[in-house]
């Protein structure tokens, strides 16, 4: 058994054929098998370490170099804050502050409910519509702590 | 998504087909789309190379190297497979550019590496997006997909023989990767570890062969460059300096935004007219003019043509086009504090000078602006600064300790006023940060 999808699995074995490499695909594998399962649990790292030809191993030292990748469970919800230089001139301290009081939980936490888990994160690329959040992958910009709560609303109520 | 502005003087090339669907094909064909490269195709690779060293293009990822001369580097006769990456790491704060490229006009950047694969002779680029964008990577996937539909894209591109493919890849967070060596390393599957150069990409790149490594915003040039020419490119900006590009406004003006002008555009009018001046009725008092990394610039010096050479002569870089304005509330120890623990969080670990100097200056700075700071740190931030500064396995330790250096050197007497255990001035009720140890 697969801990992913049948579609994944396909999706992935087709698209490794466009490398000269087996391994080449791995970091994209990660992040979309985390996107299917919520995160890279051991069963997950065993699949995708049989999938790239690596060990265990070698598959953990890759998950533990990019930000994005985590062998914890977060939120349904995953709420992102940056606080980087260009939004921290537009008040994403408060900001961030405001979200860690609003959902009860500090940097890396996760609600009770495990509807919401937050994250200081660098910057996203939205420096210009700054201060920004990105929940899951959905961008949030030009942020008030009012809007803020529009936002998770609008995500609690879904 | 991200909202688009406009102003008067903005001379739209790059961004001419923002907000007009050009991510469809069909519309992206009425917008002169795949003419340029059909073009390279008749005219040949020393033609290519040609007009690309005639445009005085230089690359927009951050360092300014001249895009025709990099691809010459490239050797004719290889015996490995030649590749074209594109960057699309975006991750310089201040830089939300390529972003808007790849979002309105992915087209336009899968035609710049065809072009480039057809000057270099190489049958597969790769366009590697950030993690984070995963919209993006969604748009990106649908145009190279709509390519190999109609033939663009595969055996026999435009029934001229050549065979070509163009993928996508994506990352899953770090900085680090958008620096060239180490982004081949997360495209081979691995960390995001940098390579020791020599030798350099175009000799030695992904998987052992030559490779082209360009940004996002500078790939999307090409196509312009090629159909309007090189020479007609080079004129839109200053001597040595082709063209134009998006700037990034960010920080305390009144309209923040991604604008395109010409090279050698003045930064003072671009910070006054073009961003609105600084809102809530402040003053200027710093300028970061081109990403997080370069040297900052205080109110008085800014009245500078916006292009490479001139930044250089006044002691900073155009970089990656972000320009991050302060105005005269902001506490420079604490922005001086937030850059640095981005690099401090973002070095790769790799390398001594940068791990432990990164980690270094991020502890001081964080007791330093709680109001635990001593007369000498000031002096040791700038020696850690100093010694990071070109003995680094790559460019991270010099983008480190570039904004170090430039904020005591230009701000020494803000560091002096939050000296002897007195909080932040900027602050009312001392230091929003963590406290750490008062050293003795
Ligand atoms: C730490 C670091 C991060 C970088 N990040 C990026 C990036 O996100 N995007 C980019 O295009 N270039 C980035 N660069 C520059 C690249 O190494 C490389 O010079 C560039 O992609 C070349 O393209 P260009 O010649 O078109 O500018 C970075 C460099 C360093 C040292
Ligand atoms: S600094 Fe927050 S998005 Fe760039």
């Amino acid at each position: 058994m697969i801990p992913v999808s049948e579609q994944l699995d396909h999706f992935f074995t087709e698209k490794m054929k466009e490398y000269p490499t087996q391994r080449s695909f791995l970091v994209p594998m990660l992040l979309y098998a985390q996107d299917e399962l919520g995160c890279l649990s051991n069963q997950a790292v065993e699949y995708i370490a049989g999938k790239a030809g690596l060990s265990q191993l070698e598959v953990r030292n890759v998950i533990s170099y990019y930000s994005m990748l985590t062998t914890k469970p977060r939120g349904r919800f995953h709420v992102q804050v940056c606080t980087n230089i260009c939004c921290q001139l537009r008040g994403a301290e408060d900001l961030f502050e405001h979200c860690k009081q609003r959902l009860g939980i500090g940097h890396k936490g996760v609600t009770s409910d495990e509807q919401f888990s937050l994250e200081e994160v660098e910057c996203i690329g939205a420096c210009s519509w700054a201060p920004a959040a990105q929940v899951n992958y959905d961008f949030h910009e030009n942020l008030t702590p009012e809007k803020m709560d529009q936002v998770l609303d609008e995500y609690r109520s879904r | 998504m991200a909202d688009l502005v406009s102003h008067p003087d903005e001379v739209k090339v790059v961004s001419q087909r923002f907000g007009k669907g050009a991510a469809a094909m069909d519309r992206y064909l009425e917008l002169d789309g795949y003419k340029a490269v059909q073009k390279a195709l008749a005219s040949g690779p020393e033609w290519i190379i040609n007009e690309m060293k005639a445009s005085n293009l230089r690359g927009r990822g951050g360092a300014g190297f001249p895009t025709g001369m990099k691809w010459s580097f490239v050797p004719k006769e290889s015996a490995k497979p030649k590749y074209v990456l594109c960057n699309g790491d975006e991750s310089e704060p201040g830089t939300c550019k390529d972003r808007l490229i790849l979002e309105h006009d992915p087209h336009a950047v899968i035609e710049g590496v065809m072009i480039a694969a057809l000057a270099v002779g190489a049958k597969t680029g790769f366009i590697y997006i950030r993690g984070e964008y995963r919209y993006l990577v969604d748009i990106m996937r649908k145009a190279i997909a709509e390519a190999y539909a109609r033939g663009f894209l595969g055996k026999n591109i435009f029934g001229s023989g050549v065979d070509l493919d163009v993928r996508w890849h994506t990352g899953a967070g770090a900085y680090e990767v958008g620096e060239e060596s180490a982004l081949m390393e997360s495209l081979e599957g691995k960390r995001g570890i940098p390579r020791i150069r020599p030798p350099f990409p175009a000799v030695v790149g992904l998987w052992g062969g030559p490779t082209v490594i360009n940004n996002v915003e500078t790939l999307a040039s090409v196509p312009h460059v090629i159909l309007g020419g090189g020479e007609w490119y080079a004129k839109l900006g200053t001597p040595k300096n082709g063209g134009t590009r998006l700037f990034c406004l960010s920080g305390h003006v009144q309209k923040p935004g991604v604008y395109e002008l010409p090279l050698g555009y003045n930064l003072r009018k671009m910070i006054d007219d073009v961003g609105g001046g600084i809102w809530k009725g402040h003053k200027l008092k710093a300028v970061v003019p081109g990403g997080s990394s370069v040297p900052i610039l205080k109110a008085d010096e800014i009245d500078l043509a916006m292009d490479f050479d001139t930044l250089m002569k006044a002691g900073t870089f155009l970089g990656s086009g972000g320009v991050i304005v302060l105005d005269d509330h902001t506490c420079i120890v604490k922005f001086c504090l937030r850059t640095t623990k981005f690099y401090q969080h973002e070095s790769c670990g790799w390398c001594i000078p940068c791990r432990e100097g990164t980690d270094w200056m991020k502890k001081t700075l964080v007791r330093f602006h709680a109001g635990g700071g001593i007369k000498r740190d000031i002096d040791n931030l700038n020696y850690l600064a100093e010694n990071m500064l070109g003995r680094t396995f790559c460019p991270l330790g010099d983008a480190a300790a570039m904004p170090v250096i430039g904020m005591i050197k230009k701000f020494r007497e803000e560091f002096e006023a939050h000296l002897e255990g007195r909080p932040c001035p900027f602050e009312e009720h001392g230091a929003a940060v963590e406290q750490l140890p008062v050293l003795a």
